[in-house]
């Protein structure tokens, strides 16, 4: 399967377009968050404050890097498991997040704020974070320093593998493969 | 009486210091062949294209992370060690146990790993800021040699571990079904293709462990004794019918291997423990 060339933030065709499925080489600028960082991002928005970086429209990255060597741009840098931040998820979505990138299945509510507001989720392939590290071009923390591993970062990214999980029409990669390959029991 | 005198080999703490920092680097940065192997093996199999693809990168990052010394993933664990101590091995110039964690310390800071530890497990969560401590396994054995096994274990996968207390009668069937549904549950989320290591037997803290050591065997290596052997390979492709595929997409591989151990249990049990262990599997070991 060709994997089609996408440009981070999101437009509303380019949303529109892709389906389930479907390979991406992602280029453009990512935002790294995990658990810690939701969780804050999540306070700050029911406290009304000021967000360290502006959610409308943007892609967060579910990602914990290994710390860069000297003179490297960073370490490993792989997907973490998404369902761990389907607490937080909806809420980032209704403030404007356009698209996530993890791996593994959502929980349910996660697939229909996804439809509701208009967000994709795409996975790219865990353990592969050497690799993946490769097509991160740019890498700088923006908010919440003392999290570690945890904090976030603006990444500058070019031609990063994933592929679509969920679209906006409501198809779930997971659900569709397992399907296809799944045997009858004997 | 005689004088019996026992001869007693001199280990120094700081060559087990060294020797632990280096397996927990050479193990996050290089792939062991077995696994790569099998890898490689699944790649010419898998039917799912997708799959395939992913099964490609899985092997392009192994060589990525051993040329630029790399963590294979930036998960680099919790750094689980098993030590292996001779009866007649004497630790001089340390503790033990100190030695262990000054290793892991400094592999995990010298090489640039990710450190996941974090203090309190249920509020404070401060992370430690060196990955310490390991979890150590110590086993006394005849000899006068240590062995350490460095095996770092990620979270993704460790998180889908899980303990049953089957009834007896249950028998072979009721391990099939719990070990399969298991698997199953977990999906996407321990990142296949996977190594599953199945205990059965002894009591509910010794079956997980001997899980987690079964992990350790070389991938596909059958167990010698062939009523288990037999037990892995149905399981194997009970789990491979699943259709969850490398990373869940869908396919045909969704575990690379089975590994159970069987130990002798109580008249009233059961005991079966599966320790999930990803694509990603990390184990380096040393003799002093």
């Amino acid at each position: 399967m060709e994997a089609v060339h996408i440009t981070m933030p999101l437009d509303r065709k380019t949303i529109k377009e892709l389906t389930t499925g479907t390979p991406v080489l992602i280029s453009g600028i990512i935002y790294t968050a995990r658990d810690a960082a939701h969780k804050r991002l999540v306070e700050a928005l029911k406290r009304k404050e000021e967000l360290p970086f502006v959610l409308k429209g943007q892609t967060i990255y579910y990602t914990g890097p290994s710390p860069a060597r000297p003179g490297r741009t960073i370490g490993s840098a792989g997907p973490t498991t998404s369902g761990r931040m389907d607490i937080y998820a909806p809420r980032l979505m209704s403030a404007g997040v356009k698209a996530m990138i993890g791996k593994g299945n959502r929980s349910s509510e996660v697939r229909e704020a996804m439809q509701k507001h208009k967000a994709v989720y795409f996975i790219a392939t865990g353990g592969a974070g050497a690799l993946l590290a490769q097509s991160i071009k740019k890498a700088a923390v923006i908010a919440y320093e003392d999290l570690g591993p945890e904090a976030v970062r603006m990444l500058t990214v070019d031609n990063f593998p994933a592929i679509v999980a969920n679209d906006i029409y409501g198809n779930d990669l997971f659900e569709q493969g397992k399907a296809k390959y799944r045997k009858e029991k004997s | 009486m005689g004088l019996i005198v026992a001869k007693v080999r001199e280990i120094k703490a700081k060559d087990i210091t060294d020797a632990v920092a280096q397996l927990c680097q050479k193990a996050n940065f290089e792939l062991d062949e077995d696994v790569l192997a099998a890898l490689k093996h699944a790649q010419q199999s898998e039917k799912s294209p997708l799959g395939k693809e992913i099964l490609h990168q899985l092997v392009e990052n192994a060589r990525v992370a051993e040329a630029k010394n790399l963590p294979l993933c930036q998960d680099c664990g919790s750094a689980v060690i098993f030590l292996e101590v001779g009866q007649d091995a004497h630790v001089v110039g340390g503790d033990l146990d100190v030695a262990v964690g000054e290793g892991v310390s400094q592999g995990y800071t010298q090489g640039y790993l990710r450190k996941s530890m974090v203090s309190q497990p249920f509020s404070e969560r401060k992370n430690t800021k060196d990955n310490t401590p390991p979890i150590v396994h110590t086993e006394i054995v005849p000899g006068d040699h240590i062995r350490i096994i460095c095996l770092p274990k990620g979270a993704g996968s460790e998180n889908m571990s899980r303990l049953v207390m089957l009834r007896p009668g249950e028998g072979r069937e009721g391990i099939i079904d719990f070990v399969v549904r298991a698997v199953d549950e977990a999906g996407a989320s321990p990142c296949p293709p996977l190594i599953i290591g199945v205990g059965i037997g002894a009591t509910s803290e010794g079956v997980m462990l001997l899980a987690k050591k079964a992990l350790l065997r070389p991938i596909g290596q059958p167990n010698p004794d062939q009523e288990i052997a037999a037990l892995e390979k149905e399981l194997l492709s009970r789990i491979n019918d699943l259709g969850i595929g490398p990373l869940g997409v869908g396919g045909t591989t969704t575990a690379l291997a089975v590994h159970a151990e069987a130990r002798p249990t109580h008249i009233a049990s059961l005991p079966v423990a599966i320790n999930f262990q990803c694509h990603c599997s990390r184990h380096k070991e040393a003799r002093l």
